[in-house]
């Protein structure tokens, strides 16, 4: 059985708890990257990490994105979205066909 | 497009042809590969983003719920009344093949007794808001944990269309073109060798004709 786990700032992550995600609070990159690593390879199919966080630490995130599991998906957190979760559906189409030829390139 | 640097021989050029065929096919399959990933993909990258922005939206909410609920209840109230939770999650993960690529797909169990009862506090010290809070919390996760796999998936097929896109045109752009000049090269070869030898052969009989009509005519006289 695999687990979902949420990692970001203690206010916007607060919630998750209460539906039986495991909650990571830490607003400190190095701390975050710490985490991710034991995430997964502790039996975590799912990985939410907000948008700001996520940024930061874009290269650690990237070292899984050919593996199947964990997904490690961008969040907005309370300050709401910053597009930068949809600039990574962005770049996957960009990536796929050579352009984006979906989301129309509207930053 | 530059020839590849072989020796012009007859068995040579069988096996080029014979790569020139395989590399034909392979184009043709990868070909077939690539607009059927490519027909997926497009799908699936579209629906993910529309899911994302339903979940953005989603999550915006719970947020407000939840910052209004902090705004009337106590800090350590709060944290104290989701210390622990009733609810939990199981992942199982099985795996779906489209076009070898291998995607996940969550399927999620919740393990509360009581759906309806999932807010892991009494209701004595806590406000109305924290429960529309976590109440929005819950609704939102299926779509969450969907939003999960599709990614996962759009971003894994992205992986395999670029690997092969890029396939596609390297045998298209430079191995068949490089294989045919190449062919085309070894055929002139081979031909214009065999021009020399018939034409050696030709001045060899000339010279072995006009010898023996001069021994003849020495014979004569």
């Amino acid at each position: 059985m695999y687990k979902v786990a949420v990692i970001g700032d203690r206010e916007s992550v607060l919630g998750f708890k209460a539906i039986g995600i495991t909650v990571y609070d830490t607003e400190d990159i190095e701390e975050s990257k710490k985490y991710l690593h034991e995430l997964v390879n502790d039996n975590y199919a799912i990985i939410y990490i907000t948008e700001q966080l996520a940024y930061e630490m874009i290269d650690d995130i990237d070292r899984y994105k050919d593996e199947m599991l964990p997904a490690i998906i961008p969040i907005p957190n309370k300050d709401g979205a910053t597009g930068r979760g949809m600039d990574n559906v962005k770049k996957a189409v960009e990536r796929a066909v050579g352009a984006d030829i979906l989301f129309g390139g509207d930053k | 497009m530059e020839r590849m640097n072989v020796n012009p021989t007859r068995m040579m050029l069988t096996s080029l042809k014979k790569r020139l065929k395989t590399a034909t096919r392979g184009h043709k399959l990868m070909k077939d590969k690539r607009d059927e990933l490519m027909k997926e993909f497009l799908e699936l990258a579209r629906e993910n983003g529309r899911l994302r922005s339903e979940v953005e939206r989603g999550l915006q909410r719970v947020y407000n719920h939840f910052s209004l609920a902090s705004a009337i209840m106590s800090h350590e109230v709060m944290q104290e009344s989701l210390m622990f939770p009733k609810q939990g999650i199981n992942i199982s993960v099985e795996t779906k093949n489209i076009m070898s690529v291998n995607v996940p797909i969550f399927d999620f169990k919740t393990t509360a007794e009581d759906p309806t009862d999932i807010y892991p506090y009494g209701f004595a010290r806590t406000s109305g808001e924290l429960d529309s809070a976590i109440d929005a919390m819950s609704s939102i996760l299926p779509k969450l944990l969907d939003l999960a796999a599709k990614e996962k998936e759009v971003a894994l097929l992205a992986a395999e269309l670029e690997k092969t896109r890029r396939r596609v045109n390297a045998l298209e752009y430079v191995m068949i073109p490089r294989l045919q000049v190449t062919i085309r090269y070894i055929a002139m070869k081979l031909d214009e060798n065999e021009r020399g030898n018939q034409t050696r052969l030709m001045k060899v009989k000339d010279m072995m004709l006009k010898e023996a009509i001069e021994e003849r005519r020495e014979k004569m006289s």
